[in-house]
């Protein structure tokens, strides 16, 4: 439970931050201590069994289906890195309360602080493989926020999103890595992975998993190609960068090498492709780092060499490599994470970070210096300090591995040269920053930081003065039980002793130390070459170029399908269906016509087709006479209404024929707005290409119906028709289905009618248009808008009508009818007066509006389903019964009746409210050559 | 039979891909209508098409036609006409800010009623 609460602190810790700091600037500061400290309270205990070498797992099942568990995973690695992000979080916080200025937002700042700190902690002591790259993915996400805190700087912006691409990018790449190895092993499990290590690297996916396993590791650890991130991540307030470029981020990637180390090191694919990048980005490192002007830009350097040496470590696989790699991974921590605050308090003071105008410093800032000269020197690998331990260990792998290959000695030698640039860096961040005469044009004048900004810097210099100096009886059992960890076995013997006689490391050692001194000394010509050559490449201007091309050729391409037009789109959609649907054809062997005989041809059947065929082909020949067109239209939709009642569909027929009238009417009324013919605009060509697909499109519809009916089929009809009675209690199984069986169907489709009736009642709602009184030939269309013969059968009809409606609703049930058809007929008969009484009068005498009707509708579908909960059924469970009616007789009812009176409201509700509200435009609309304007 | 139904529903699908590819929203209407209709009748000739015997259980009756694509193609119907009556009041909407009734919304030109009007509020001017 409590490595749970451990990784949830921190997230909890951010929202309380960010309101904590409403009450005063420092507050988020306090809530943000006090948590990490709670954290580390809770990790306390948890320490003494780690360090007798017990792995803790606490696991929960979460998503067992897809073998996600939450798992959470303490042992010496895991414990070593929570450790420090939770100490060096903690100096951090005290840092930057200082840091910032009364301008900053202080709980924005600490609330993402937090987020990022519980991102790290969820990193690494995740147990599941998934749950780690999700937090991950927080890491990256949280590191942006960070990054780009100073959201007015255009650099932050930039930074924080070249961060975000490349560490996000490799996210996903260590995502795909994840499963594949997950499938490798078939559990996502850490113990499962790392004991499987043999299985893992015999598997055939071996590669493909290794590759983008490293990928995540390279971009999030900033190895060379993707090393170019961390150095415009340094726009990030200092505290961020010393936190994430110390203890965090970067070192998420080093810390999956170490994690991982078990499970996919010891091929020549890990070697070449793990030494070969950590030893490019150790190199590229250092030597950068000696030619960077800004103080940060120097450590960022500096940090991606680092790193490049951890993974060039982990690289070597050998155990006593991976165990340097482990201790020089707590010593970059503790030097690197005070030369950056050093540097920030430097820039806090001095008003700059350019080491051309830094000079001098020491008799401004003495105390200051003399922590920042001891973390530079154990940077460099001075002795008596803890660099100089793990790199001696570096040194002595090297040549430790060069005596197993043949042109070995490369490695020492770059290892040394690297080793020399190192040196000469850190001398340079030393003397020229606190001596090399006098400060240049400064800003304001440079002084002591207040006293407690100081004290982290304090403590980890002391922790790099204690390590290096009495390792045994400070690191060494950390060390030991980390290393333990990330070995997943007992490490081999060594020593951390400052003295072991005259070695080849302490050789290099020596060497690197007096040349670096040497490099420093001679610095001058080598800028200037520097500047003229090397100076000139930007790895960021290749990113730039290759996101520009991306986006270029993005755009380029919506560019060319999507032009804004509907006529294209639409083309475009046509010409892909008739294309699938003939590579389809094709691509079957089947024969076209089936096995299933058909129903023999009739006359009246015959004629009826002819009649839609030349309706239908009318349609389109005529549709520029737009009137004409409409009704050729309805002879189309009369004849479908005849197919369903002969072939056994009365239903269906019913609801065609009311459909009918509404949707004319709606045409009508709609033609009423519009011009009455298309202008011909379309070329002959374009004609022809257009009948030429759409007699495509008829033809595999054609012939697609035909495979279909000439074939025999298999349905589940007989289940519907065998408990329609018993279990729906109703003889009409169409209707049966819709208020029973599928009733959540049917829920869903009303809802949807219900909202597109809102919908046109909104696109209506202020709509003007111009109105025609007359045809095109100045004819007046009507000189008597309602007719009184007109108009009093209208009246006389309605009764009967609602009388005919509530019929088809009751007997829905049994016979055809039902919700559906009884509530288009309703509204027909309503719709009716008002066309033929007109607006006012109808209104007057029925209340029409039709919102309650489409509420109150849903609101009794609804209920009738939650109704059956009461009762300890699944939603819309039916019921129903018979009763006794007086006068009446015997009568079924059903509970499927109310939900089907929910289907009839909002079915009346629904086209009342589109038919009415396009009738009343007539009284909004502009008359034809008016003044105003249209809209 | 079945290859009188196949012809219709080709006929259907074809002049309503070709009107739905037309320039002006209301043959666009119409084309979207034709395909709903050849569409529905596809549905339910899934049930295969049979004669005479309705899905009302009877102790008569012959036998059952299936009734699934039935009550599937009724709510298809419903749902076409909302739709129809969205597409139209968008072609409302779109003339009334527009000046015209292209699909593209281009204001290529104006339509005649439209035009009339603009004439009108020239003359007005004038």
């Amino acid at each position: 439970m409590s490595l749970l609460t451990l990784v949830l602190l921190p997230f909890l810790a951010a929202p309380v931050a960010a309101w904590g700091s409403r009450f005063g600037r420092l507050h988020a500061a306090w809530i943000a201590g006090a948590f990490t400290a709670l954290a580390l309270a809770l990790l306390a205990p948890l320490l003494p069994p780690v360090f007798g070498g017990e792995t803790l797992v606490h696991s929960w099942a979460w998503i067992p289906s897809l073998g996600v568990t939450l798992a959470f995973r303490l042992d010496g690695l895991s414990m070593m890195f929570a450790l420090l992000i939770l100490v060096i979080g903690l100096l951090i916080i005290l840092y930057a309360r200082y840091y910032l200025n009364p301008r900053d937002c202080m709980g924005r700042f600490y609330a993402y602080l937090m987020l990022f700190m519980g991102s790290m902690l969820g990193v690494v002591l995740s147990e599941n493989l998934i749950q780690m790259v999700v937090f991950w993915e927080l890491t990256s996400l949280s590191s942006f926020l960070l990054i780009s805190y100073w959201q007015h700087r255009a650099e932050g912006r930039q930074g924080a999103r070249m961060a975000l691409a490349i560490t996000g990018g490799g996210g996903l790449a260590l995502f795909g890595g994840v499963i594949l190895l997950g499938h490798i092993v078939g559990s996502y499990q850490l113990s499962d992975v790392l004991a499987a290590g043999d299985i893992i690297r015999a598997h055939p996916l071996y590669l493909p998993t290794l590759l983008l396993i490293l990928l995540g590791v390279f971009t999030k650890s900033a190895q060379f190609p993707f090393h170019f991130w961390l150095p415009h991540a340094m726009a990030a307030p200092t505290p961020v960068s010393a936190y994430l470029h110390s203890a965090t981020m970067v070192k998420a990637g080093v810390f999956l090498l170490a994690r991982l180390y078990p499970a996919l090191s010891g091929s020549t694919e890990w070697f070449m492709l793990v030494s070969g990048a950590g030893l490019a980005t150790l190199l590229l490192g250092a030597y950068t780092a000696l030619f960077k002007h800004d103080l940060k830009g120097l450590l960022a350097y500096s940090t991606l060499s680092h790193l490049g040496l951890i993974t060039l470590l982990f690289g070597l696989s050998t155990p006593l490599a991976a165990v340097a790699g482990v201790f020089h991974i707590i010593n970059h921590a503790t030097f690197k994470a005070s030369l950056f605050m050093a540097a920030g308090i430097i820039d806090h003071e001095a008003g700059t970070r350019d080491m051309r105008r830094l000079n001098g410093l020491w008799k401004y800032m003495p105390h200051t210096a003399l922590l920042a000269m001891v973390a530079a020197a154990a940077m460099a690998g001075v002795p008596l300090l803890n660099g100089f331990l793990s790199k001696e260990m570096f040194f002595a792998e090297t040549v430790h591995v060069a005596q197993l290959t043949a042109v070995g000695w490369l490695l020492p030698a770059l290892a040394t040269l690297a080793g020399v640039f190192s040196v000469a860096y850190s001398l340079r961040f030393i003397h020229d920053v606190f001596f090399n005469g006098e400060p240049v044009d400064l800003p304001k004048t440079p002084h002591e930081p207040p006293r407690w900004m100081k004290v982290p810097v304090e403590v980890l210099v002391a922790l790099c003065l204690m390590v290096g100096m009495l390792p045994a009886f400070t690191v060494a059992p950390l060390l030991a039980v980390a290393a333990t960890g990330a070995l997943q076995a007992t490490p081999p013997q060594y020593s951390l002793a400052l003295w072991h006689g005259f070695t080849p490391e302490l050789g290099m050692s020596a060497v690197a130390l007096t040349l670096g001194i040497l490099v420093y000394i001679g610095r001058k010509p080598l800028f200037a070459l520097h500047e003229r050559t090397v100076g000139r490449l930007d790895a960021r201007a290749v990113y730039n170029a290759l996101q520009g091309a991306l986006l270029h050729a993005n755009s380029a391409l919506i560019a060319r399908i999507e032009t804004g037009s509907l006529q294209r789109m639409a083309l475009l959609t046509v010409l892909v269906a008739v294309a699938a649907g003939t590579v389809g054809f094709l691509g079957s062997n089947a024969p076209l016509t089936g096995t299933r005989a058909g129903l023999p041809l009739d006359a009246v059947s015959l004629l009826a087709a002819l009649a839609l065929i030349a309706a239908a082909l009318g349609t389109a020949a005529l549709h520029r006479q737009r009137l004409v067109a409409l009704v050729l239209i309805g002879v189309v939709g009369l004849v479908v209404s005849l197919a369903f009642v002969k072939f056994s569909a009365p239903d269906l027929a019913l609801t065609q024929l009311s459909v009918e009238v509404v949707t004319l009417v709606l045409l009508l009324l709609a033609l009423h707005y519009l011009p009455q013919h298309s202008p011909p605009e379309s070329s002959n060509a374009r004609r022809l290409r257009d009948m030429a697909l759409a007699l495509a499109a008829g033809g595999g519809a054609a012939a697609l119906t035909w495979a279909v009916l000439t074939r025999p089929y298999e349905h589940i009809a007989g289940y519907f028709l065998e408990n329609s009675v018993p279990g729906g209690g109703g003889h009409n199984v169409v209707n049966v289905i819709l208020v029973d069986f599928r009733g959540f169907d049917t829920l869903g489709e009303i809802t949807v009618l219900g909202l597109a009736g809102l919908g046109i009642y909104a696109l209506l709602k202020g709509l003007r248009l111009p109105l025609r009184r007359a045809d095109e030939r100045g004819v007046d269309w009507s000189s008597d808008a309602h007719p009184p013969i007109m108009a009093t059968l209208s009246r006389l009809l309605l009764p009967l009508a609602l009388l005919v409606s509530v019929y088809i609703f009751l007997r829905g049930h049994n016979m055809p009818g039902g919700g559906f058809i009884a509530g288009l007929i309703t509204a027909v008969a309503l719709i009716l007066q008002y066309l033929a009484n007109g607006i006012d009068w109808t209104r007057g005498r029925v209340p029409a509006n039709a919102h309650p009707l489409i509420g109150s509708g849903l609101l009794i579908a609804t209920l009738t389903g939650l109704g059956s909960w009461v009762f300890g059924y699944p939603f819309l469970t039916s019921t129903h019964g018979h009763l006794h009616w007086p006068l009446i007789g015997e009568f079924e009812l059903a509970s499927a009746m109310a939900f089907d009176l929910g289907v009839y409201l909002v079915v009346v509700g629904a086209t009342l409210l589109i038919l009415i509200h396009l009738g009343k435009l007539s009284r909004t609309a502009l008359p034809h050559s008016a003044e105003g304007s249209r809209d | 039979m079945d290859a009188l139904l196949s012809i219709a529903i080709g006929v259907l699908t074809a002049t309503g891909v070709y009107l739905t590819l037309r320039g002006r929203t209301f043959p666009v209407v119409l084309g979207l209508t034709l395909l709903s209709y050849a569409v529905n009748v596809f549905l339910f000739l899934m049930g295969r098409a049979s004669v005479g015997l309705p899905p009302l259980i009877a102790p008569e009756a012959a036998g059952y036609t299936d009734p699934l694509p039935q009550a599937l193609v009724l709510t298809a119907i419903v749902i076409g006409f909302a739709m129809t009556a969205f597409v139209v009041v968008l072609a409302l909407r779109a003339r009334a800010e527009l000046g015209n009734d292209h699909v593209d919304g281009l204001n290529t030109g104006l339509d005649e009623t439209a035009e009339r009007q603009h004439k009108g509020e020239r003359e007005d001017r004038a």
